[in-house]
C-alpha cells in the first residue's frame, strides 16, 4: 500500500481503496477437519462504491462481512480501511443485517439512537438527526411505537436508521431484504438506492438475489462455494438514478442473464 | 390514582376471575359442610374458621405479619443476591465453572431437610427461618436470570460489538433488559418459595409466625385453628404472587406475554 503511494504523484486519497481485502482467508477448525469458509479474496471498493456480492448459502458472503466488520478473525491477508490494516471493527461503520434486531422494550426513536449511546456520544446531539432519518424513511409518526407494533418492512428501515445515525463512511449490509415479502422488498430497494445517491457512503451490501443486485450496485461480486472463493466481478453500467422500471431494460436483463449463467456453469443454479 | 385503580379492576378480567373463582370455592365448601356434616375435628366450615379468626384476629394478624416480613426480606435478599451472581456467573467462566456448578448441585439436596442444621447454627430467631428461605428462593431467580441473561439474539451482540459498544453497555443495555422477563419468572416461583421457606423454619424453632401456630393448634388438635392459618397463609401466598404479577405487567408492557 505504501509503494503504490509513493509511487504515484497523482494518487490522492481517493485512489485509496476504501476497502481493501487482500488475499483473505478463513479457516475453521472442526472435529471433521479444517473448514475453509474463505479462499483467496481480493478484493477492493472504492470510495463512494456500492458493491454487491451475490452467491449461493454457504459460499462465505456473510463470514466475509464479518471479517469486514471486525466481528471475525480472519487466518490469512489482510484488510485494509482507508489504507490502515484493520484490527477489530473499523471506525465510522454502519451495519445492518437479515433481522432487525431492534430491543423490544425501546421506541422506535431510542432504537435509533442506540448507535449513539453505544458509542459514548450525546443522545440529544443525534435526537433531530434521528429523527429526521425516520422522516426520510417514511416512519414519521412512528418514532414513539415499539418495534413490535410495526410491520417487517418498517422494521427494518429503522434498523437502517439506527445504522446511518452516526454518519458512517462504510455500510455493510447483510441480506437486508431477505425476510421481507416482495413488494416490500422493491420499495425498499428504491428507497435505498435514493438514499446511497444522496450521500457518498461505500456500501457492502450481501445478497442472494441478482436482480437485486444488479439494481442496485456499480459492481457484483460473484461468489462460490466450497472453498468460498470470488468467481468473477461483474461492472454495472446501467444509469443513475434507476427507477424499477430499468428491471425491464434490454441491458438490466443481460446483466442478471450473464451472472445466473456463470453460476448455472459453476452447477450452482439451473439453467 | 384511585381512578387509574378502579380502572384497572373493571377492565382486568384476571383480577375479577380469581376473586370470583376463590369466592365459588368457598361457597361450595360451606355447602358441602351443611350438607354432609363431617365432624368439626375433620373440616370445619368457613363459617367458623371466619369465627375463630374473629375471636382473636390480633393474634392471627401479628403472627401473620411476622410470616410476612420474613418472606418479605427473604425474597428481596435472594432477588438482589440472585441478580449478581447470575451476572457473575454469565460474566466470568471461573464463577459459572465454580457457584454454578455448586448451586445446581445444592438444588438436588431437599433443602427443607437442611432446616435443623440452620438452627444448630444460627439459633432460633430470625435468621434461620431467613436462611432456609433465601436457600429456597434463590435457585428459581439465578436459573432464570442466567438463562435470561444468555438467550440473546446474537445478531445483536454483533451490533453492538460492530457499534463499538463495552461490555458494560452490552450488560446494561442489552442482556439485562432481555433478562427481565425470565427474572419475573422465576421471581414467581421464588415468592412462594420465601413463603415455604418462612413456614418451616417457623416449624422447627421459634415462637413467631403462622407456621408456629399451626404447630401449636395441631398440639391441642384445634382443626378450625389451623385451619385459619392455612387460610391466611394461602391469602398471603396469592397476594403476593400478584403483586410480582403486577409489577410484571407495569415494567414490562412490551414483552410478547404482556401484549
Amino acid at each position: 500500500m505504501s509503494s503504490a503511494q509513493g509511487c504515484s504523484a497523482v494518487a490522492s486519497a481517493s485512489a485509496i481503496p476504501h476497502l481493501a481485502i487482500n488475499r483473505v482467508g478463513k479457516v475453521y477448525p472442526s472435529p471433521h477437519g479444517d473448514v475453509t469458509a474463505l479462499q483467496d479474496i481480493n478484493l477492493d471498493i472504492s470510495p463512494g462504491e456500492f458493491v454487491s456480492i451475490v452467491g449461493p448459502s454457504g459460499c462465505g458472503k456473510s463470514t466475509l462481512l464479518k471479517c469486514v466488520a471486525g466481528l471475525e478473525d480472519i487466518t490469512s491477508g489482510d484488510i485494509a480501511v482507508k489504507g490502515t490494516p484493520h484490527d477489530g471493527p473499523p471506525a465510522a461503520l454502519g451495519v445492518v443485517f437479515q433481522r432487525d434486531v431492534l430491543l423490544d422494550w425501546r421506541t422506535i426513536l431510542d432504537n435509533v439512537l442506540l448507535q449513539a449511546e453505544f458509542l459514548g456520544l450525546k443522545r440529544a446531539d443525534y435526537r433531530p438527526k434521528a429523527q429526521q432519518l425516520l422522516e426520510r424513511f417514511g416512519l414519521a409518526g412512528f418514532e414513539d411505537r415499539h418495534p413490535w407494533e410495526l410491520s417487517g418492512g418498517m422494521r427494518q428501515r429503522a434498523s437502517i436508521c439506527r445504522a446511518l445515525l452516526c454518519e458512517p463512511e462504510l455500510l455493510l449490509m447483510d441480506e437486508p431484504f431477505g425476510a421481507l415479502d416482495a413488494m416490500t422488498r422493491d420499495d425498499l430497494n428504491v428507497e435505498l438506492a435514493r438514499i446511497w445517491q444522496g450521500t457518498n457512503k461505500t456500501v457492502m451490501f450481501i445478497t442472494h438475489s441478482i436482480q437485486e443486485a444488479v439494481f442496485l450496485s456499480d459492481r457484483v461480486v460473484l461468489m462460490s462455494r466450497s472453498p468460498g472463493q470470488i468467481v468473477d466481478i461483474i461492472d454495472i453500467d446501467l444509469p443513475r438514478p434507476r427507477a424499477l422500471a430499468v428491471r425491464e431494460s434490454a441491458a438490466f436483463g443481460e446483466y442478471t442473464h450473464r451472472i445466473r449463467h456463470h453460476f448455472a456453469e459453476l452447477g450452482i443454479v439451473q439453467e | 390514582m384511585i381512578n387509574w385503580f378502579y380502572n384497572k379492576m373493571v377492565h382486568d378480567t384476571r383480577a375479577r376471575d380469581v376473586i370470583l373463582v376463590l369466592l365459588v370455592t368457598v361457597v361450595i365448601w360451606e355447602a358441602g359442610v351443611w350438607f354432609f356434616q363431617p365432624p368439626a375435628i375433620l373440616l370445619p366450615a368457613p363459617t367458623d374458621i371466619w369465627a375463630n379468626f374473629m375471636s382473636t384476629p390480633e393474634t392471627f394478624l401479628r403472627h401473620m405479619l411476622y410470616t410476612l416480613s420474613t418472606t418479605a426480606m427473604a425474597f428481596a435478599i435472594s432477588v438482589v443476591l440472585g441478580v449478581i451472581l447470575s451476572i457473575g456467573i454469565v460474566q466470568s467462566t471461573l464463577l459459572e465453572r465454580t457457584i454454578y456448578t455448586l448451586l445446581v448441585a445444592l438444588n438436588s439436596v431437599p433443602k427443607v431437610a437442611l432446616a435443623p442444621l440452620f438452627v444448630i447454627w444460627l439459633g432460633t430467631g430470625l435468621e434461620p427461618k431467613l436462611a432456609v428461605a433465601v436457600m429456597l428462593a434463590i435457585f428459581p431467580i439465578v436459573i432464570d436470570t442466567v438463562l435470561g441473561l444468555r438467550s440473546v439474539d446474537p445478531d445483536m451482540i454483533n451490533l453492538a460489538r460492530a457499534g463499538r459498544a463495552s461490555n458494560f453497555q452490552v450488560l446494561y443495555k442489552i442482556r439485562l433488559p432481555n433478562a427481565l422477563p425470565s427474572l419475573f419468572a422465576g421471581m414467581k416461583v421464588a415468592i412462594s418459595f420465601a413463603l415455604v421457606g418462612a413456614i418451616v423454619g417457623e416449624f422447627v424453632a421459634g415462637g413467631n409466625g403462622l407456621g408456629f401456630l399451626v404447630l401449636v393448634a395441631q398440639g391441642q388438635f384445634d382443626t378450625t385453628r389451623v385451619f385459619v392459618s392455612l387460610v391466611l397463609l394461602g391469602l398471603m401466598g396469592t397476594v403476593l404472587f400478584y403483586m410480582v404479577d403486577f409489577a410484571e405487567r407495569l415494567m414490562l408492557p412490551w414483552h410478547v406475554s404482556q401484549r
